[in-house]
């Protein structure tokens, strides 16, 4: 079930609370307490604004376990306004077409289930941007 | 202190199994059969270390602690065993710890023995265990799978490079045409620019000739001094550089994604080592696992300018007599991939190569071969460099 593990990311699952490097203001997401950018130690919890652009993206077609009901679903990589790149689904796309640098914004879905009585995974995706930022 | 130099590192022997849909055959007997030949090759040559590589047995097989398993079965009880795992480059590094042992001065002779079963399980089970390979929190939760990741790579190549939409279908061609005459490859048919333009879709913009075919397969290598070398007038191959490189887990956290920075490293590092150009190498087995991996390997070695390397297919120059042969055997397009055993496989063909018995896939006059394998989309390189003597 698994279900400490999903329940301690809650914060930057639901909330996308990365981290920002006390020494060199670099921006972390997801956080890893280690900046990439210069090596220092970084800890300070820091409010992503959920707003990015799509970097690519792609169409998955042999959706993995957990993920069968969703197929064929598109996963991007959004560079986020405030620097870092993650990866996730896009959704409410509609007819519009998808584009790389299209804007996107953050909201919360379910991600994952496992069968009937399995656990659900709630997480970020990301919408076109319903207004300019 | 004693100051007598490392011993240098040789190959003794290879053996390897056809790749394919091996039902009757298990895990530990597909790895038996490639260390049979690999120790007939070495004229009996008995190992005193195993070094097992592997990615899937844990999730598709329910078996781990593959190092006495396969020990054990080959009727090497008692002697040091130990498995690696690196997801698709596990196969590079468990060589590059069997290149360390003798190195090392420890150990004479190692056997390097990389198996991949996975046939025994189809559809969502397997994308799951191979996207095991990424960041478990942050990219497989999304539903990522490593086909995904080659799409997203493919997509940004294509979009910074400017490249037609059917850039990489020379690599398909050439990795087919390979494998037509190539006796342990899966695919044995050659295909062409109209087949991959009209291949189905796959994660887009991938399509079916995109994307290599997982299947089972099983390679060992016998690595020794010189001294130790059976006698047999074969050309000695040398291991003159080996270096393994790592960058960021999940590819969203890649400074420079399309750069593939750890396989520019280490292969880099492989070629200081061994004292050699691009330009000296005579062939080199990359991981083609996606045709995307094709050109960025190539820029990344060295072989190519940033966003151009998708033009040597197009320009036939990657073929078995042009200055840049690559996949000399199918490469996993056409050969067959297989995971965690590909840089064993690779490792293997390039000795073939070097000592001349390629048969009808030989490049003339090879003399030095590289071999990169990749885990994950570049977050592991294992890049070896062999030298004919």
């Amino acid at each position: 079930m698994e279900v400490s593990r999903h329940w301690r990311l809650k914060q930057q699952r639901y909330a996308l609370v990365g981290e920002v490097c006390p020494s060199c203001q670099h921006k972390i997401f997801p956080p890893r307490d280690i900046c990439p950018d210069c090596g220092e130690e970084a800890r300070t919890t820091y409010q992503f604004s959920g707003r990015g652009e799509v970097f690519s993206f792609t169409t998955v077609r042999n959706a993995p376990t957990g993920f069968e009901e969703s197929a064929p679903y598109t996963v991007a990589l959004i560079k986020l306004d405030e620097g870092p790149m993650l990866t996730a689904q896009l959704t409410d796309l509609g007819e519009k077409p998808v584009e790389i640098g299209m804007p996107v914004e953050m909201v919360t879905r379910r991600l994952r289930s496992d069968g009937d009585r399995g656990m659900l995974v709630y997480g970020y995706k990301f919408r076109p941007a319903l207004k300019a930022a | 202190m004693h100051s007598t130099p490392p011993p240098e590192v040789y190959v003794a022997g290879v053996g390897l199994t056809p790749v394919g849909e091996h039902w009757n055959v298990s895990l530990r007997e597909l790895a038996l059969e490639a260390i049979e030949a690999a120790r007939a090759d070495a004229v009996g040559l008995r190992p005193q270390a195993l070094f097992a590589a592997n990615m899937l047995a844990p999730v598709l097989s329910g078996q781990t602690h593959l190092g006495v398993l396969l020990a054990d079965f080959a009727g090497l009880r008692g002697i040091e065993a130990s498995s690696f795992e690196a997801a698709g480059a596990s196969g590079g590094v468990a060589l590059r710890q069997a290149y360390l042992a003798v190195r090392s001065g420890l150990i004479d002779v190692a056997l390097v023995i990389g198996v991949e079963k996975v046939t025994d399980r189809v559809g969502p089970a397997v994308e799951a265990a191979r996207s095991m390979a990424g960041d478990a929190d942050h990219e497989a939760v999304q539903g990522l799978t490593p086909a995904a990741q080659a799409g997203l790579l493919m997509r940004r190549y294509l979009h910074e490079s400017g490249a037609p939409e059917d850039a990489l279908a020379g690599f398909a061609v050439n990795a087919h045409a390979n494998g037509l005459t190539c006796e342990h490859a899966f695919m044995r048919r050659g295909i062409t620019v109209e087949d991959y333009r009209q291949a189905p879709r796959q994660d887009d913009p991938l399509n079916l000739f995109d994307v290599a075919p997982l299947a089972d397969g099983a390679a060992a290598l016998l690595l020794t001094r010189r001294e130790a070398l059976p006698s047999g007038g074969r050309p000695g191959v040398r291991v003159a550089g080996s270096s393994v490189a790592t960058a960021a887990t999940a590819l969203h956290d890649q400074a420079d994604m399309l750069g593939l920075s750890a396989a520019e490293e280490s292969a880099r590092r492989a070629r200081l080592q061994a004292g050699v150009d691009p330009d000296q190498i005579s062939l080199f087995e990359l991981h083609d696992a996606y045709a995307i991996f094709a050109p960025l390997a190539l820029e990344a070695g060295g072989f190519a300018e940033r966003g151009q390397g998708w033009r040597l297919a197009a320009g036939g120059q990657i073929g078995l007599t042009g200055p840049y042969p690559i996949s000399t055997f199918g490469g996993s397009k056409a050969r067959g991939e297989v995971g965690g055993a590909t840089g064993v496989y690779q490792a293997a063909e390039v000795v073939l190569q070097l000592q001349g018995r390629a048969g009808k896939n030989q490049v003339a006059g090879a003399s030095t071969g590289m071999a990169q394998c990749l885990g994950g989309a570049g977050a592991t390189a294992a890049t070896h460099i062999f030298v004919a003597e």
